[in-house]
């Protein structure tokens, strides 16, 4: 076994691939330096027709990415902030994603869209700090939040291999976790496959991204009163709703913790989807960002518009008592 | 049969399957409307006279007839325009998505502007695979004011690729006159970034194909690339919608001044009346083969109406969240 952080997983797939396939070319900002450690080393390997270090122009290079895909090629797009999602979201949504349907079949467009270090940095203010990923589950866009360094490998692999446009989320709070991994047995992830972290009688605790973590924490701080289960979709879209129906079969109880805005937020369609769908005995819960949040600057102010540890281990016992 | 020739074949194709989709469109055969090319069919035949099968193109809204002349069969493209399962794109596409693939036709697309960067990917694609394809991205005047297509000059010049920008400039974006929505010139855009740009005739078919073999032969041997401002004037509305909603935006002294330069007519006079004759009467042929075709094939079944949705094949789940039903 070896230790492996999330970061060095991303930087691992992403070498792994270019090595593997030489279609497989990444663009970006800064990214023939390296400046998220992501890319690093990759230009002095494989040169700049596949390390292609863009002028700050997304929305050109996020549609340039899709017509070298359409004529064989499959980029990968590094995003330096989440917020430059929202630059492109029409060269996303309503290109890449619409070739396959609106050419009927003709034509498809393997990009993936990578951002390191999505959501909260802490002091990176309104403009910096979003986590957009339920925009992209809205839209159809294949959604991928990878928790863990094996995942984050995993995952990474499988959408660069996807044949469909692919986004992917490493958020900011993932980006130093650390785990130990047989890095023999690392290997590609399928989408739309969810894990449970943590297996649990009471109640489903799903969380998303980096709230993976604070979910284990919590299972383990009401371990002697509450039987936590932690669920984790890994991917946003498609999500593992049979996964997550196996989980709440057993508990009968729901919270989801999402580091993103409330309103028609993925949080919201993991309870209605559960409330129509699957057996709950009691209401579930949320714990989100307020409604249209937009994170403040000062430290106290960005934490108290980020979901909490704290909220979250309230909602669970909450959930737990309101059956009782 | 001659360049000549065939750049006035290309012409009378696109022109007479504009006039019959029209016609389809009155008939209710047609919905949603078309945005007919009549008027600058000389831009798109002279353009795509000087391309290989390989090369790729990215059109427009105004689409048919950069689809038509990079090769794509009218046949299926009119059933394409009928919504039926025999079309290019098996009825998923219509007027404003039209593509064939398998001639490089990368799509007509519904976004003022958005070809170009898809356009300029596919010329880098070509390069690093070493190949000398080249690309075009046609758009009109009014995207020269999108700022992705700004972006996209930068690019494209600054990684010297083989792509060729065709603006048509047929005077107005939608109802707004260039005057009225251009700064600066159209040409000055590219030459600021240095790409070489020159503005032709666009009712000429052949000074349009002669400045795009030059353009394509730079592209191809590495210089990277051009500029083509070709200007011309839609003899039609801007959208069929017109033909009912009476918009007033154009005098009709202009729109006869406009018309009187007709570009088949400007290549036509180059050939004998009987080849002429004889290229009419073939185009008129096909098209009625394409208009049986499509109103005969038959419709979409309701029950694919996302296939495609994903290359993978991955099926969301439906709209309607049925109770007691297994969890999909």
């Amino acid at each position: 076994m070896a230790r492996l952080s999330y970061l060095k997983a991303l930087q691992r797939a992403l070498a792994d691939e270019m090595a593997r396939d030489s279609s497989v070319c990444v663009l970006g900002e800064d990214i023939g330096v390296g400046v998220n450690n992501v890319t690093t080393g990759l230009l002095a390997k494989h040169g700049p027709l596949r390390v292609v270090d863009t002028p700050l122009s997304e929305q050109a290079f996020t549609s340039f990415a899709t017509g070298a895909a359409l004529a064989g090629q499959r980029p990968v797009i590094e995003f330096q902030i989440p917020s430059l999602l929202f630059l492109v979201f029409e060269q996303i949504a309503n290109q890449a994603h619409k070739f396959s349907l609106m050419t009927g079949g003709q034509a498809k467009v393997p990009v993936t869209y990578f951002v390191p270090g999505s959501g909260s940095r802490s002091g990176w203010a309104g403009q910096h700090s979003d986590h957009p990923y339920g925009l992209f589950a809205h839209v159809g866009v294949k959604t991928v939040v990878p928790a863990t360094p094996e995942d984050a490998y995993g995952l990474f692999l499988t959408a660069i291999r996807d044949d469909d446009p692919v986004v992917l989320f490493a958020p900011a709070g993932s980006l130093g976790v650390r785990g130990d991994v047989d890095l023999a047995a690392l290997g590609p992830v399928p989408l739309g496959v969810g894990r449970v972290h943590r297996e649990g009688t009471d109640v489903t605790v799903v969380a998303v991204g980096h709230l993976v973590q604070a979910a284990l924490a919590v299972a383990e701080q009401l371990a002697d009163q509450i039987s936590v289960e932690v669920f984790d979709p890994r991917t946003l879209y498609p999500f593992d709703w049979d996964g997550l129906a196996a989980s709440v079969a057993k508990t009968g109880r729901l919270v989801v913790i999402d580091d993103s805005n409330r309103m028609c937020g993925i949080a919201g369609e993991i309870l209605a989807t559960a409330a129509e769908q699957m057996r709950l005995t009691v209401p579930p819960k949320r714990v989100t960002r307020p409604d249209g949040a937009v994170l403040p600057f000062a430290r106290e102010l960005d934490l108290a518009v980020q979901p909490q540890q704290d909220q979250l281990l309230t909602a669970v016992q909450e959930v737990y008592k309101s059956s009782r | 049969m001659s360049v000549g020739e065939g750049l006035y074949r290309t012409m009378r194709l696109i022109r007479r399957f504009e006039e019959r989709a029209i016609e389809l469109v009155h008939a209710g055969e047609i919905i949603g409307g078309i945005h007919p090319y009549i008027g600058q069919e000389a831009i798109a035949a002279g353009v795509c006279a000087a391309l290989r099968d390989d090369d790729v193109i990215t059109s427009t809204h105004r689409g048919h007839g950069h689809v038509l002349a990079k090769g794509a069969d009218p046949v299926r493209m009119l059933a394409e325009l009928t919504g039926r399962s025999t079309g290019l794109n098996g009825g998923r596409g219509g007027s404003m998505h039209a593509a064939d693939f398998g001639k490089g036709i990368y799509g007509a697309n519904g976004i003022v502007g958005a070809g170009g960067a898809i356009a300029t990917g596919a010329a880098w694609a070509a390069v690093k695979e070493g190949s000398d394809r080249v690309a075009v991205s046609f758009f009109g005047d009014g995207a020269v004011n999108q700022g992705v297509l700004l972006e996209t000059f930068n690019l494209a010049a600054l990684w010297r690729l083989p792509v060729l920008f065709v603006c048509e400039n047929n005077g107005y974006a939608t109802t707004l006159t260039v005057a009225q929505a251009v700064a600066g010139s159209i040409t000055a855009r590219a030459e600021a970034f240095g790409i070489p740009a020159v503005s032709v005739d666009g009712a000429d078919a052949a000074a349009v194909l002669n400045a795009a073999r030059d353009a394509v032969a730079r592209g191809r041997a590495g210089g990277g690339p051009s500029f083509i401002e070709a200007t011309a004037y839609r003899f039609d509305a801007h959208h069929t919608w017109e033909h009912k909603a009476r918009v007033r935006y154009r005098a009709d002294e202009e729109v006869a001044a406009g018309r009187s330069r007709d570009p088949l007519d400007i290549q036509g006079v180059r050939l004998d009346a009987d080849t002429r004759a004889g290229i009419d009467a073939d185009v008129e042929a096909l098209l009625a083969e394409a208009v049986a075709f499509a109103l005969d094939s038959p419709r979409p079944d309701p029950a694919g109406a996302l296939d495609h949705l994903y290359a993978t094949g991955l099926r969301g789940r439906d709209g309607v969240g049925l109770l007691d039903t297994a969890v999909r």
